[in-house]
């Protein structure tokens, strides 16, 4: 009995550890990949390559002195950060990497990390709301009402998948589409044959649901400063930053267990933890790529996309894919 | 400060965008009655630069002023001191050397090459996109290197003397614009790929940030924001100073009055400005660069005048008033963005703040030389 507790004590260290130092080294990735597609070097005097920037960021933002503004609601101002931080990493609990490395494997495990998904708003939500600042409480407003309306796109899509593979664990998931590249669900099937668009439609809302550019309309700085996290200063705001990578890294891992076979290779050779983490960083450096490279969009643009085109499109696939199931 | 908020509904509230705020480019207030994103009414409030550079005309002598120019409209320095040197060499009388002129008409457009560069990377980062800032700042970068060489100077340059200039440009100089002029204009189609063909880039600019052509002529706005709603007018091409009709160019003019018509009309001058360099480059005189001729205290007959110059961001305009001792009577600056400002708070009602802001960016201000 003993032994078990330590096991899921060690499981869900490791996880935490593994959502932790992608947490910081992705903002060491983010910065160098920033910096070579904008022809400059990005940090690298800190260690090699600027290896040694995440922990030195993380102490001075630990020695800074955290500053609540007047008239702020203590309580939700100190718990938001928090909020940001902790359902990213209660996610990775579940999360499988290969076979046997998972935290915890749970039959409900598409279920769980959307509804520690829906968690992450509610932090943007009270940041903004506690700070009392204006452009806060204005960007927080955008942020909630984005997160909303894609996660709707996204959980129909879940649902066409659960549908179609009748399972909601993530192992089982992923054990579908063992064998190959032709067996993984963003490939079209007879039963889906609108899975391509599907998984394009995925992929958008994972952008839009961790506010990464050009749907970052929630800390869009040319207008509202620095959007929810205006007032944040010290490690408050090196939560909120870190949440957001951790949320890249939980994004980029459900779009490769439920999209592209998990853990299986391409060709069907020697599955793996090595091809889940590649798959995932090719993922995340997408991610970044599209960050430097488009502008931000509307908020109106935004949300007219996600409920006229999105919404329609995943519906109907949705419907297309239950009467197929029928027929075959 | 304590205490809940209480919003009611249908109530609107004050934003105060600035003094310090990533959007407004320096310290400039914009006062907005929101309700909720979209703005009631704005109101833009001047003065945080204020440094009276009109009064400091007036009790300095004319050489003493030049310097101050450059000070108003850090981007583009060059315009400005070639408006007051032409302003002083018409009151004065002082004939200019050819070769002067037509160095200081290559450097002005290098100069307003450098502005719109500039400009276009701040606008774009207006819009969230930081990439292309970085792009533009490289290119930017050969332009300020090629003026330094020459003016002693990167930003705030007193090249320009009355009668010529301060010193002879070189071969390399030479070398360096000829160089740069066809990596300019590789660079301009490489924008024009990552930027102006980006759908949300033109989601966000087209029909968005109306001003008409009505609106300019209320508020006297001129440079690329005029001529983005369709009026076509230019210094250079309309009252001929310096050199400039001796240039083959012709100006960009867009009748769509939006955001879009004025990120158009700066790109399409780029490439008219590298058109002027390169006849520039190709008729450069030879000959010296100061009269043989020049008075040693500079005492302009008693009179008014007035010399406009087509500046980067609009017509720049000098008056002096002499009395005819060494210093000037009255010495007005009619600085463009002042004018394409005053026009915000009008067209601005009624936006979104994002869409606001945007056309904010689109007016291409630099804060100092509205306050001056």
């Amino acid at each position: 009995m003993s032994l078990t507790i330590l096991n899921a004590v060690i499981a869900v260290v490791a996880a935490i550890a593994f959502a932790a130092v992608n947490a910081a080294y992705l903002v060491w990735a983010e910065r160098r990949g920033a910096g070579r597609i904008q022809r400059r070097p990005g940090p690298n005097v800190n260690g090699p390559l600027g290896l040694l920037q995440p922990p030195c960021d993380g102490i001075k933002l630990m020695a800074k002195q955290i500053m609540i503004p007047g008239g702020a609601d203590k309580a939700l101002f100190m718990v938001a950060p928090a909020l940001a931080m902790a359902p990213a990493i209660m996610s990775f609990v579940t999360i499988p990497f290969s076979d046997t490395i998972v935290a915890h494997s749970m039959n409900v495990g598409v279920l769980m990390i959307f509804a520690f998904a829906s968690l992450g708003a509610m932090s943007i939500l009270l940041a903004g709301w506690g700070s009392r600042n204006k452009y806060a409480v204005m960007a927080s407003v955008r942020a909630v009402s984005q997160n909303i309306s894609y996660e709707i796109p996204m959980l129909i899509t879940v649902i066409t998948i659960v549908m179609m593979t009748g399972t909601m664990d993530l192992k089982e998931l992923v054990a579908g589409q063992a064998g190959g590249m032709w067996n993984w669900n963003a490939v079209p099937s007879l039963a889906s044959p609108l899975m391509p668009v599907s998984f394009l439609i995925f992929f958008i809302c994972s952008l839009a649901e961790t506010n990464r550019a050009p749907f970052d309309l929630g800390e869009a700085e040319s207008e509202l400063v620095a959007g929810f996290h205006t007032e944040y200063g010290s490690m408050g705001f090196g939560l909120f930053f870190m949440g957001e990578y951790a949320n890249i890294v939980i994004g980029a891992s459900l779009i490769t267990i439920l999209f592209l076979g998990g853990w299986g290779c391409p060709l069907g050779l020697f599955p793996g933890v090595w091809w889940f983490l590649l798959k995932i960083y090719i993922l995340i450096f997408s991610f970044i790529w599209i960050r430097w490279t488009f502008p931000r969009t509307t908020i109106y643009g935004l949300l007219n996309l996600s409920w006229k085109i999105l919404i329609p499109i995943s519906l109907f696939n949705l419907l297309l894919t239950a009467g197929l199931l029928k027929v075959f | 400060m304590s205490g809940p908020i209480h919003i009611q509904p249908g109530e609107t509230f004050t934003l105060n965008v600035g003094p310090q705020h990533p959007a407004t480019h320096g310290v400039l207030r914009v006062k907005m009655e929101m309700d909720g994103e979209y703005i009631v009414k704005a109101e833009t409030v001047l003065g945080y630069i204020h440094r009276m550079h009109e009064l400091m005309g007036e009790n300095r002598t004319y050489p003493q002023v030049l310097p101050n120019l450059s000070r108003l409209d850090y981007l583009g320095a060059l315009g400005y001191t070639h408006a007051h040197v032409l302003a002083v060499e018409r009151a004065a009388g002082i004939e200019v050397p050819e070769r002067a002129e037509y160095i200081r008409a290559i450097t002005v457009e290098l100069n307003r090459i450098a502005s719109h560069l500039f400009w276009f990377g701040a606008f774009v980062m207006d819009l969230g996109g930081f990439t292309p800032l970085m792009y533009a700042i490289e290119d930017r970068e050969y332009i300020l290197d090629m003026l330094e060489a020459v003016t002693g100077s990167r930003l705030t340059y007193c090249y320009y003397r009355f009668g010529g200039l301060y010193n002879d440009i070189d071969d390399d100089f030479i070398d360096a614009a000829k160089a740069f002029i066809p990596r300019m204009r590789r660079q301009l189609k490489k924008y024009d790929a990552l930027v102006t063909g980006n759908i949300i880039f033109e989601k966000r600019l087209k029909d968005i940030g109306p001003i008409s052509a009505e609106m300019c002529r209320k508020y006297g706005a001129s440079g690329p924001v005029a001529r983005g709603a369709g009026i076509d007018f230019d210094v250079r091409k309309n009252e001929p100073y310096s050199v400039y009709s001796e240039f083959d160019f012709d100006v960009p003019v867009y009748h769509e009055c939006d955001s879009l018509a004025r990120y158009m009309v700066r790109m399409d001058e780029m490439e008219q400005s590298l058109r002027i360099i390169e006849q520039g480059l190709e008729k450069l005189p030879d000959g010296p660069i100061m009269p043989k001729k020049k008075p040693k205290l500079i005492k302009p007959p008693k009179g008014d005048y007035y010399q406009a110059v087509e500046t980067a961001r609009g017509s720049f305009g000098i008056r002096i008033v002499s009395d005819g001792t060494k210093n000037a009577y009255r010495f007005k600056l009619r600085s463009p963005t002042y004018s394409n400002m005053s026009l915000f708070d009008e067209a601005c009602e009624g936006m979104m703040i994002m869409d606001a802001l945007a056309m904010m960016g689109s007016l291409d201000l630099v804060i100092p030389e509205i306050d001056r």
